[in-house]
């Protein structure tokens, strides 16, 4: 239906490798990409600043996660600390004086640096062993953070971000964060799109499949798991700046902890694999609904004349939270970004199904 | 150094890593039946304690009557998650059982939570708070007596390994194709052992509940409990206890001589430095079978 192939014809190489082969699917990115552009006039600010710009902010970082444990296969449970060097080292050069775009890459760089330590455990082990590995590393970060004023800024752990500003232009308006927010998501975007289209990429999946096949192949499997989780982590860190710049304006521990972690791997794993629709899919499920459930189970009990107690009404989202990951990994263990595909094989070649498996 | 302070430190702390053996050997259980890592394992220990309080505090029952009846629930509430969470996943790739497994975590701690409340309660065991001095070092009596629920479940487990049972099981975690050649019902074998650790964690909750109180902090003992695991090696029960004692004693110890040079709070960190450490030398742990891929 909508996603005909019938007229699309690839006669040579360079059409061939297109990033969108299908019209129809360059049509839904550019409609996104304009709806994201004219967000700001078409939402209320409440919409645009507590989910437009989250969202925006947490897709880039499951992106980013995306990238080493979608297209490198390597497992990855510190995400979230790698977030927090990249933030607070990108604050810490801000309040410094250093301009904010040199900020926002020395915090990338940064978190390149200490997220590729990570990358040295995945020399060794891989699977469950290096995922334990990883959560221990998290919690020596969280630890490090938690125990040194000099970096989480004193006695009440937290540390003021100073005005976001980039290319001359302090930016204090809502409208000004969220463009930030929405630029960088863009960009990521822009590079994921077109790893599977580079050496780098079909190397990173070679090495995902299997990686001494990848190497009688002659892809060295060491460079390219360092340079997996080097790039991740610079994603990491710039979109942690950000996060900390545009939306909390406030450093602390606590918001990279190892819960913090578990969550973006659930947005990448219920979003699907080495999916980039699906990154957007799972970080709106696992970020908005639980409070949308929240506010529907509130506004039932109160029409119904029930009453819920207060306690109940703050532990729902985290049930809700769990539950949505349990029943997404039951339905379609690939993640919404599968369910997307299948809708999408579904309609190529509607209203025949030969492309059902 | 003062030696009794010293050896006081130690078997305080053994006993302590003794009650995170408790927890190891839940997971211990389930990973050697099915390759299953079980994050949810603290989630399960919450609901345990919770069931328990329910019963006893808010049902009125006696405790001696309340525990068993929250194992036997505890035990369908396992079977009943190895069967609609676990079972379909079988096969897939680690990173999605992991998932899973942290996915139902989140959902048990947030479903307790939501049933109950959060505010911390306690079990009141009965177990007296006074000091026990064995001669001149100083034992809290509540670590004794998990010290020895776990030595009991240990032993426990160790003989149900030589009933019929126990054997089906532990062909199972040997090879389960060839187990399911021989008409061993895999299925219910990994089943039955999500059920066992599901009661291992009521007595890992009733427990811990007494010593730290029952509330969202019981699940945080997860990453003691996987590195005693993992140290012991993941597939040992045996390995689960005699690392429990070992990281006790390290991290008593060790916190000890840390805590001064670094402004305390050190106990976390040895406890991940141990994990990393292991992982990097020996995966397999102490007592692990070899089978682990390297890279």
């Amino acid at each position: 239906m909508f996603y005909r192939l019938s007229g699309v014809h690839h006669a040579n190489y360079v059409s061939d490798s297109r990033i969108f082969k299908v019209p129809a699917d360059r049509n839904l990115a550019i409609f996104i990409f304009l709806f994201g552009l004219a967000a700001p006039f078409l939402l209320p600010s409440l919409y645009l600043n507590s989910y437009m710009l989250p969202w925006l902010i947490w897709t880039a970082a499951a992106l980013g996660l995306n990238l080493v444990t979608g297209w490198a296969g390597q497992l990855h449970l510190g995400y979230a600390a790698v977030m927090a060097v990249g933030a607070y080292s990108a604050i810490h050069a801000a309040r410094f004086g250093v301009p904010w775009e040199f900020a926002l890459i020395i915090g990338g760089l940064a978190s390149s640096v200490i997220g590729s330590l990570f990358a040295f455990a995945a020399l060794r082990v891989k699977g469950l062993y290096l995922a334990l590995t990883t959560l221990a590393m998290q919690f020596v970060m969280d630890w490090v953070l938690t125990h040194s004023p000099a970096i989480s800024g004193g006695s009440h752990a937290s540390l003021q971000s100073p005005t976001l500003a980039l290319l001359g232009q302090d930016i204090t308006s809502d409208t000004g964060y969220y463009y930030v927010a929405f630029g960088w998501c863009v960009l990521v975007t822009i590079f994921m799109l077109n790893l599977k289209r580079t050496g780098l990429g079909r190397a990173l999946v070679a090495v995902r499949e299997k990686d001494f096949a990848a190497a009688i192949l002659g892809v060295n499997s060491f460079y390219y798991k360092i340079l997996a989780f080097a790039a991740s982590s610079f994603i990491a860190g710039v979109s942690g700046a950000l996060l900390v710049a545009t939306f909390f304006f406030l450093a602390a521990p606590e918001q990279f902890s190892v819960a913090v972690s578990i969550q973006v791997l659930a947005m990448v794993i219920v979003g699907g694999l080495g999916s980039i629709i699906g990154s957007y899919l799972g970080v709106a499920l696992i970020l908005l609904v639980p409070g949308l459930v929240n506010g529907i189970v509130a506004g039932g009990s109160q029409s119904l004349g029930m009453q819920i107690n207060v306690e109940t009404l703050a532990h729902i989202p985290n049930a809700v939270y769990g539950a949505l990951i349990v029943i997404i990994l039951l339905i379609e263990p690939l993640g919404l970004g599968k369910l997307y595909g299948n809708i999408r094989d579904y309609l190529m070649v509607w209203p025949f199904d030969q492309l059902r498996k | 150094m003062d030696w009794i302070f010293l050896s006081e430190l130690a078997i305080n702390g053994a006993l302590t890593g003794l009650l995170y053996s408790l927890f190891a050997i839940g997971l211990v259980l389930i990973y050697k039946a099915s390759s299953v890592p079980n994050l949810a394992q603290g989630g399960l220990t919450m609901v345990g304690a919770y069931v328990v309080l329910a019963l006893s505090h808010d049902a009125g029952l006696p405790l001696w009557l309340a525990i068993p009846l929250a194992a036997v629930i505890m035990f369908g509430l396992g079977f009943g998650i190895e069967r609609v969470a676990l079972r379909r996943l079988a096969g897939r790739p680690v990173v999605m059982i992991l998932m899973m497994t942290l996915g139902l975590d989140i959902f048990l701690r947030g479903t307790t939570l939501a049933i109950w409340g959060g505010t911390s309660r306690s079990m009141e065991l009965g177990v007296s708070y006074d000091p026990l001095f064995l001669g001149d070092i100083f034992v809290s009596r509540i670590h004794l007596v998990g010290a020895g629920v776990a030595i009991g479940l240990f032993v426990a487990f160790m003989l149900f390994f030589r009933s019929r049972t126990g054997i089906k099981l532990r062909a199972i975690a040997d090879d389960y194709m060839a187990s399911w050649s021989v008409g061993i019902s895999v299925e219910r074998g990994v089943g039955l052992s999500w059920a066992l650790a599901s009661v291992v964690a009521v007595a890992a909750g009733v427990i811990w509940g007494e010593i730290q109180g029952v509330d969202q902090a019981l699940s945080l003992l997860l990453l003691k409990g996987l590195t005693v695991a993992v140290l012991g090696g993941l597939d040992s029960i045996l390995g689960a206890v005699v690392a429990g004692i070992i990281l006790g004693i390290i991290e008593n110890v060790g916190s000890d001589f840390l805590d001064p040079l670094v402004g305390g709070g050190s106990r976390e960190l040895i406890v991940a430095a141990v994990l990393i450490l292991t992982v990097m030398i020996r995966p397999h742990g102490l007592f692990g079978r070899h089978d682990i891929e390297r890279v």
